[in-house]
């Protein structure tokens, strides 16, 4: 090994992210003291980002399996059938770390990294989302950092070339010193042109794809399995910079390549760049591979071998190719002006080989270096359980409109147009639904088929009751994805959670898993792909657990689908579902009382699968003429929503028998709101009698005011400006 | 009438606008490399989509227009022929010498993404002759340099010449600030040069063809050239 190189030492070890058991681990397997080189490799490789450790034995739970999927996890992205010889690839991915450290860049490379997921695998990118959670609007920097997400999401997204479709925003103090930015990436390819990372064959060229390696990123995926303490700020240079014209050539190269059967495997380089993407590429073929990193076009000079394996410089792939197609595809990438090198090529050893200046720099077992990565069974404590909060012990100190107008102007449940317009959210020329709804809704190709894509979680739910609201995150998304029409397909997860060495965030996080695959299970709903991003925390103090679930459905004929503006004066406003009034850790209690206590509301999943069906078989049975989803704020807010986007007021019916606030701002799950036009009642009625869904009649469309026996009436348009007017005006304080 | 699409890289609407003129003409259209030196044979309508061409990293549509093929759209536009350029395409127009002025960032500074109104000027144009002098017609934006600008002679003689063929307006058709989103002096979406042959558009009237996806008020635009187009066979 090179003699100049820095003594392995403790310290050193440690600041690699390694524990001492863990260095002894590798020294057992490699039988010898590691150069360097290949401490950086390993600590790659075996950090919590890249090697699931705290979380694997748990992910196993999850149900992964239906006749419609084609690639569950472990791929680049999971991949689904949608008939017509198409298959749907997508996967979400968080990129917290880099985001709070440098939002502009942070954002921006992890929408990139998300759509080379998808196009790696052959899918043209269709649509793009985005779940993001920022501090309290009150603490200094929440303003700073949404202006940095925002415009580095539609930076990069915009130039690119795919529109940003939905997703959902939402504010908290416990997300103060850790913000969080998962985002979502679909795409369409042919269902027999899924390209993967399995190399196969001896002495095939390993190929070096897209934008030079610079030395940005380094130690990207180790900072991102950390907590963060007062130095947090002092990480920026870890952070990649992303550049979206490359991406956009590098899509338009890599599929023009598959086109031509050039490749054989592909793998993009994201998190730990070459290192984990040469090494999967081997270990998934059960083959050695070599590689020579004079090759490796760098942009900068004099780097190291050590510097090059950890580099994360975006917008750059690794192949194996069929080697009578070299000189096609590299016509191809010289054609889009970018970079080509054969930088190595695969082996029969098993062995990770990394030369430099003609010096062996790593020399390491393959298959070993991913799979004899550490395994943890974590301790985990079990979640206290909060009682249910009586509805009848908490006061309603306004009217209920002068809550609806304080639940609908919040920071949560306000209008995110301010966001969405800085998306384009329009290219491509096949969004039916655009950001604002239940679901977003993007056609494939001439149609009549569509997706329906969704992003769910409420966290506040979660921290009650992991559980439950593990549960609560599948079946929302499940039940946005009906409401506009769609069959619910499959689901990726992005885990946000805090440091999972402490007992209680390792409940949280358990506990959410297991809400999870039970609610998948239930209705159906396989996880496909997905992350996990842990030590979300700062000195300390962990975010919300927040297992965010990206739900994508398939709608057969776009003609047919729903959306939640009311369309016409008197239609019957009817509601689909039971109604207990569950204010326990309600939008009503945390915006109006200003509490965060009590149950979140139970999920029946029975009765999510049976009210859902009923939903969806009115909406493609034409018979519904609005539907929209119930959660945060309940039903008023959901009526209130309907008129906003419509312009249309309503008249409601009082509710007897209950405290008026927990009939109209409880958040019990499996509801619905639909309307219909009068004549066709009596039908839904039969109807949701025939399959045991509760039905109840609330009230008729019309006028341009909301009225209810008690209230003052309102009007829709002050509605609509207390909804659209928070952001913006918090936003224009904005340096 | 035959149409091409000129693809310079990083450019990200070249299908939309491909779909829509096979849509609205029936007839797809040729797509062109921006490293190509000629036009494809018997070009009616050349058309420089929307988009970031190289990343918009200079200034936006400053590298494009400097592109070999260039030198052939700049012969088919002196030759009186047809050219239309989309967001990007108009900003490629203006580093190129072929419109006047140049598009300068929103006056919020933002990216902005929203269906907007727009007025047709006058519909006596081969832009405009598929909508009505006076029409107000929604299309979509997608941008973050759309504000029109040029010395004030040169607007005095775009106004004075009739070559701004859509405006910015309230949905009633009125000229207002609050409708000028990006700032556009005297609130330009489109214009056109002294021949009247070529035209820069900032909106997307691509985008707004299908009834599947939503209004359709961009097929007069296609609509237009395509009956301009035959009537001129």
């Amino acid at each position: 090994m090179i003699p100049n190189e820095p003594q392995i030492t403790p310290a050193l070890v440690a600041e690699h992210g390694l524990t001492p058991d863990e260095y002894e681990r590798f020294r057992a397997l490699i039988g010898r003291a590691p150069s360097f080189t290949e401490l950086g490799i390993v600590s790659a490789m075996w950090n919590e980002h890249c090697s699931y450790k705290s979380s694997k034995v748990h992910l196993r739970r999850l149900p992964t399996e239906a006749p419609w999927v084609i690639q569950g996890p472990g791929e680049n992205a999971g991949v689904i059938d949608i008939g017509d010889g198409l298959a749907c690839v997508f996967k979400m991915e968080s990129h917290n770390h880099p985001t709070f450290i440098e939002p502009y860049q942070g954002a921006a490379t992890g929408v990139g990294g998300i759509l080379r997921d998808v196009f790696t695998m052959g899918a043209r990118p269709i649509a793009c989302l985005n779940f993001l959670r920022f501090g309290s609007p009150e603490h200094p920097k929440t303003r700073r950092l949404v202006a940095g997400v925002v415009a580095g999401i539609g930076g990069y997204g915009n130039s690119f070339g795919v529109p940003t479709v939905g997703g959902s925003v939402g504010f908290h103090s416990r997300y103060d010193g850790n913000i969080l930015v998962n985002a979502m990436a679909v795409g369409i390819a042919e269902k027999d042109k899924i390209f993967y990372a399995k190399a196969t064959g001896v002495g095939r060229p390993v190929v070096y794809l897209g934008s030079k390696t610079g030395r940005d990123g380094i130690h990207g995926a180790t900072m991102a399995s950390a907590e963060f303490g007062e130095d947090s700020e002092e990480k920026r240079p870890t952070v990649q910079v992303g550049d979206p014209f490359s991406e956009k050539l590098l899509l338009e190269a890599c599929l023009e390549i598959m086109r031509e059967g050039c490749v054989i495997a592909i793998q993009d380089m994201g998190a730990a760049g070459l290192t984990c993407s040469a090494v999967e590429m081997g270990a998934k073929g059960d083959l050695g591979v070599s590689l020579d990193l004079d090759r490796v076009p760098t942009r900068e000079e004099a780097m190291t071998a050590y510097e090059m394996m950890l580099s994360e410089s975006q917008e750059r792939m690794l192949m194996v190719l069929r080697p009578e197609k070299e000189k096609e595809a590299e016509a191809i990438f010289r054609k889009w002006g970018l970079d080509f090198a054969v930088v190595g090529e695969t082996t029969r050893a098993k062995r990770f080989v990394v030369r430099h200046r003609g010096d062996v720099m790593a020399d390491l077992p393959i298959k070993e270096l991913g799979d004899e990565a550490p395994v943890y069974e974590r301790k985990f404590a079990e979640p206290k359980k909060r009682p249910p909060l009586d509805p009848a012990s908490v006061p309603c100190p306004v009217p209920l409109f002068a809550a609806l107008e304080q639940l609908v102007g919040s920071p949560d449940l306000c209008s995110k147009r301010w966001v969405w317009e800085q998306y384009d959210h329009l290219i491509l020329g096949n969004t039916v639904q655009r950001p604002g709804g239940d679901a977003a809704v993007v056609r494939v190709g001439e149609g009549p088929k569509a997706l329906a894509l969704t992003t769910d979680v409420t966290p506040r739910y979660c921290e009650a009751d992991p559980f439950e609201g593990g549960k609560q995150a599948v079946a929302e998304a499940w039940r946005n994805l009906t409401a506009v029409g769609a069959r619910p397909l499959a689901v990726t997860d992005n885990l946000n959670f805090g440091n999972p060495e402490r007992p209680e965030i390792m409940g949280e996080f358990v506990h959410c898993v297991r809400g999870i695959a039970e609610a998948c299970k239930a209705l159906d709903f396989p996880v496909v792909s997905g992350n996990v991003s842990l030590y979300n925390e700062t000195n300390g103090r962990a975010i919300l657990p927040t297992p965010t679930i990206g739900g994508v459905g398939l709608i057969d004929d776009l003609a047919l689908t729903a959306t939640l503006a009311f369309k016409a004066k008197g239609e019957a406003i009817l509601l689909v579902g039971e109604t207990r009034g569950m204010l326990g850790q309600s939008a009503f209690l945390a915006t109006v009382l200003n509490r965060e206590d009590g149950a979140p509301p139970p999920v029946d999943l029975a009765s999510e699968k049976r009210n859902g069906d009923f939903v969806r078989s009115l909406i493609a049975g034409g018979l519904t003429t609005a539907v929209h989803d119930l959660s945060d704020g309940g039903l008023l807010v959901a009526i209130a929503e309907m008129a906003i986007a419509s312009g249309i007021g309503a008249s409601l019916e009082a509710a007897p028998g209950f405290p008026a606030h927990a009939f109209w701002f409880g958040e019990d799950q499996a509801r619905y709101l639909l309307t219909a036009a009068p004549v066709d009642f009596p039908k839904i009625e039969a109807r949701a009698a025939e399959v045991g869904v509760q039905l109840r009649h609330l009230g008729i469309t019309g006028g341009d005011r909301l009225t209810l026996a008690g209230e003052t009436p309102i009007l829709v348009s002050s509605l609509q400006a207390r909804h659209e007017s928070w952001l913006p005006d918090y936003m224009g304080g904005a340096a | 009438m035959k149409s091409a699409v000129i693809v310079f890289p990083g450019i990200n609407r070249e299908r939309d606008m491909a779909r829509a003129l096979s849509l609205v003409s029936g007839r797809e259209p040729e797509m062109v490399w921006h490293a190509a030196t000629a036009l494809p044979a018997g070009i009616d309508l050349v058309v420089l989509p929307g988009g970031f061409s190289y990343g918009d990293y200079l200034r936006c549509g400053a590298i494009a227009a400097r592109a070999p093929i260039m030198d052939a759209v700049r012969a088919h536009a002196g030759k009186g022929a047809l050219v239309l350029g989309i967001c990007n395409g108009f900003q490629i127009l203006c580093e190129a010498g072929l419109l006047p002025g140049v598009l300068m960032r929103n006056t919020r500074l933002k990216f902005i993404c929203k269906e907007v109104h727009l007025r047709v000027e006058r519909s006596d144009t081969p832009f405009t002759r598929g909508y009505n002098a006076g029409d107000v017609v929604r299309m979509p934006v997608a941008h973050g340099e759309g504000n029109y600008i040029a010395d004030e002679a040169t607007i005095a003689r775009l106004e004075g010449e009739g070559r701004v063929l859509f405006r910015y307006v309230a949905p009633d058709g009125s000229l207002d600030p609050e409708f000028n989103f990006n700032g556009a002096t005297h609130a330009m979406a489109g214009i056109v040069n002294e021949g009247g042959n070529v035209m820069g558009l900032m909106p997307h009237p691509e985008n707004h063809v299908d009834p599947a996806i939503g209004p359709t008020d961009g097929r007069g635009l296609f609509a237009g050239l395509m009956e301009h187009g035959s009537r001129a066979a």
